[in-house]
């Protein structure tokens, strides 16, 4: 089998952010000194896990009640569509989202922050998308918290978002924010990506047709995985 | 003709345990073993001042035993127990370790065989996207010398990609260490 054309183009300028960021300080020593050498795209490259129905269990998308009782804070759904470049939908992708609590404490033990628990908070779910691309999930909205990046240093409130798209090659981890946060503007790891626009893609809308009246806010959030426009061909001759 | 832009990659974080910590996927052969000679893949995931990483995640993607990757387009047969993506969280020193098959020989886009090989991918708090990688196995050496990808590599950076045999009583057993910085470093590629 011959896969004939590359099916990813490189992505965007200045929509990435560099693995080296100085504002950033613990990339300093977890950053690549060599530049990346270039890799011709087969089906290493081009293929990847279908999880839809094989891998990962039921869609796990009420964050809200944990261990016999539900969590404290704001409700909020959150709601959006996974799409290739081309805007087709991602369909099928499993979608992994985790989370700190209401007062910006995660559930692991390396968080030191002195901000409660919730015992009804686990703080993680999971989703395949459906024919649309969608995902949909119902969550508590998460605190800001500090880290000790540099001197009384807050990270903004968000969502972890893990998928993987088709391929290899469409494998993400990013980060949803929420809108008017007032510490995003001086936040190193949103700020680390040099376009202001693709800074502004990673922040959620509020979405009140989503909400739901008298019981949980709604926020929007589209997510775009690389794709071309093209299907890799084969050639079997 | 309109086209959206792919979303911007931000890191991992120290935290992503409470989401992504899955320790069966560890084991690629967690089903049964079909076709294929069992291999342990171990390494230390390790920092520009050579310490340990112990808030990284690998993955690996690798073909079966036939060189066949499963794909959305090409449902794996029901009865294949072998699955070819694993996920592996570092330890308190940086150590992750997978059970896997020796893949077989892929060709790459040109038609050409690669020599066996599996594909990585590295996530770590302090990386803001991830990095891309391949392991190779060194007792593999005739295939290697002829790999399209190592051969495009300089020496140096091609030796940072072959896994020593490092075999533990009769479980064969390949050490592969992902050097992020400094001296050693791993070679990653641009995908």
């Amino acid at each position: 089998m011959k896969i004939v054309q590359p099916a990813y183009p490189p992505m965007q300028p200045g929509t990435q952010p560099p693995l080296d960021y100085p504002g950033y300080r613990s990339s300093a020593k977890r950053h690549p000194l060599r530049a990346p050498y270039p890799l011709p795209q087969g089906q290493s490259e081009l293929t990847g896990p279908a999880f839809a129905d094989r891998w990962n269990g039921p869609d796990a998308v009420d964050l809200t009640h944990f261990a016999g009782g539900e969590a404290q804070g704001q409700r909020i759904i959150v709601t959006g569509r996974v799409l290739d470049e081309a805007g087709r939908p991602v369909r099928g992708t499993l979608l992994e989202v985790w989370q700190a609590n209401a007062c910006g404490r995660y559930r692991h033990d390396g968080d030191r922050h002195d901000a409660p628990l919730d015992p009804h908070f686990q703080g993680s779910g999971q989703m395949v998308t459906d024919d649309d691309g969608r995902y949909r999930f119902l969550t508590i909205a998460p605190g800001a918290y500090p880290w000790r990046n540099h001197h009384n240093a807050w990270r903004p409130a968000h969502i972890h978002f893990s998928l993987f798209g088709r391929a290899f090659a469409t494998r993400l981890i990013t980060q949803m924010y929420f809108p008017g946060d007032p510490l995003m503007p001086i936040d190193p790891v949103l700020q680390s990506i040099p376009d202001t626009a693709a800074q502004a893609r990673l922040v959620a809308a509020l979405d009140l047709e989503v909400s739901q009246p008298e019981y949980a806010l709604g926020y929007t959030w589209d997510i775009v995985l690389r794709g071309s426009g093209e299907t890799p061909m084969e050639n079997r001759a | 003709m309109s086209r959206l832009i792919a979303t911007s990659s931000q890191t991992i974080g120290p935290f992503f345990a409470v989401g992504l910590w899955r320790p069966e996927w560890s084991d690629l052969t967690r089903n049964g073993l079909d076709a294929g000679a069992p291999i342990r893949i171990e390494g230390s995931v390790i920092d520009g001042d050579g310490a340990g990483v112990p808030d990284a995640l690998v993955e690996i993607w690798q073909a079966d035993a036939h060189g066949r990757y499963e794909d959305h387009d090409a449902p794996v047969p029901p009865d294949r127990l072998f699955r070819g993506f694993g996920r592996c969280g570092t330890d308190a020193d940086g150590r992750y370790a997978f059970r896997s098959i020796l893949p077989g020989v892929v060709s790459d886009a040109n038609g050409t065989p690669q020599a066996p090989h599996v594909n990585v991918t590295l996530f770590a708090r302090g990386m803001l996207t991830r990095v891309v990688t391949r392991l190779y196995f060194a007792d593999h050496a005739e295939q290697n010398a002829a790999d399209p990808v190592l051969r495009s590599l300089p020496a140096d950076a091609r030796a940072t990609l072959i896994a020593p045999r490092v075999d533990a009583g009769s479980q064969a057993v390949y050490r592969f260490d992902i050097v992020i910085q400094g001296d050693g470093e791993t070679a990653f590629f641009d995908l």
